[in-house]
C-alpha cells in the first residue's frame, strides 16, 4: 500500500445528479491460500474494508474478500447533496489504511 | 469336516460384523465431510444472507464475460433497479462464487445517498463456474440473479 490510490469523478456535477465515481489501488491482495517456495501457505493480506464517505456521512461500503482481484478497482455511483469533499478510505489486513480526499465541485 | 464348517461360520460371522463396522465408518466419514462442507458452502453462504425468504428474479442485473480468459481478473457489474430513495433503497449486494475456495466474493453496502445501486469491479474465478448475487431490499425482499462465466485459466495461483 505505497502507490497512490487513482480516483476519477466528473469536474462538476449538478446538485441532486448522480455521479459516477471511478477508484483503482495497486494492493497485492494476497488470498492465504497460496503457498510459498518451502511449501509454506502465505498469510493472507487484502483490502478487506473500502468506505466513502461525503461531508462525513457514509454512502458507499465494501467488505471485500480474496475474491476480488488484486489492484482493487471499485466503480460506484453517488448522489450529489452539494459541494463538498469525498472521503475514500482502504483498509487492508495488515491494519495500513489509505485515506483520499477529493473535491466535489457543483456548477 | 466339522472344524471346516465351524470355522467357516465364525468367519462369516466376522465378516459381517466387519461389515458392519465398516459400514458405520463409511457413514460417520460421510457425514462428517458434508457437514463441513455445507458450513463451507455457497449455499450456506447464501442462506446466512437470505434466511428462509424465497428471493425473487429480475429487478437486479449481473453483467459478466461469458468467457474469461484470465481468471485473475473478471470484471463485473452488478445493478438493481431502485428508485433510492429514503422510503425504498437496496441496502446491500452480496456476490457469491459456486466453485471458488471462498463463497463470498464482496458485499457492497449502498444508502439511498448513493443515488444508484450499481457498482463494478473485478474478481478472481479459479475455474468455469456460476456466480451468484443477492439484493437486500430495504422492504425486506431479496433478489437474485445468477450468471455461468467460462474460464480458461483459473486464478487462484498455486
Amino acid at each position: 500500500m505505497s502507490t497512490k490510490p487513482r480516483i476519477r469523478v466528473p469536474d462538476t456535477a449538478k446538485v441532486g445528479e448522480v455521479i459516477e465515481v471511478k477508484t483503482l489501488i495497486s494492493h497485492i491482495m494476497e488470498t492465504g491460500q497460496r503457498k510459498d517456495r518451502d511449501g509454506k501457505p502465505i498469510p493472507r493480506n487484502i483490502i478487506n474494508t473500502f468506505t466513502a464517505t461525503f461531508n462525513g456521512k457514509e454512502v458507499f461500503k465494501v467488505d471485500l474478500q480474496p475474491g476480488i482481484s488484486a489492484n482493487p478497482y471499485m466503480a460506484f455511483h453517488m448522489r450529489v447533496p452539494g459541494p463538498g469533499d469525498l472521503e475514500l478510505s482502504w483498509l487492508d489486513d495488515s491494519g495500513a489504511k489509505i485515506v483520499e480526499k477529493v473535491k466535489i465541485n457543483v456548477s | 469336516m466339522k472344524d471346516f464348517i465351524s470355522l467357516e461360520a465364525i468367519n462369516r460371522r466376522d465378516l459381517l460384523l466387519g461389515f458392519g463396522v465398516a459400514g458405520a465408518a463409511v457413514v460417520l466419514l460421510a457425514g462428517v465431510p458434508a457437514q463441513a462442507q455445507a458450513d463451507d458452502s455457497w449455499e450456506a453462504a447464501l442462506k446466512k444472507v437470505v434466511g428462509d425468504a424465497k428471493p425473487i428474479e429480475g429487478k437486479i442485473t449481473l453483467d459478466m464475460p461469458e468467457i474469461a480468459e484470465n481468471g485473475n481478473t473478471v470484471p463485473f457489474s452488478v445493478s438493481v433497479d431502485s428508485p433510492m430513495t429514503e422510503q425504498e433503497f437496496v441496502k446491500a449486494v452480496h456476490v457469491f462464487s459456486t466453485g471458488n475456495p471462498q463463497p463470498v466474493v464482496a458485499t457492497f453496502h449502498f444508502s439511498p445517498q448513493s443515488g444508484k445501486a450499481a457498482v463494478s469491479s473485478r474478481m478472481r474465478l479459479a475455474k468455469t463456474q456460476d456466480i451468484v448475487c443477492v439484493a437486500e431490499l430495504s422492504d425486506g425482499q431479496f433478489a437474485l440473479a445468477k450468471r455461468t462465466v467460462k474460464v480458461t485459466i483459473g486464478g487462484c495461483g498455486g
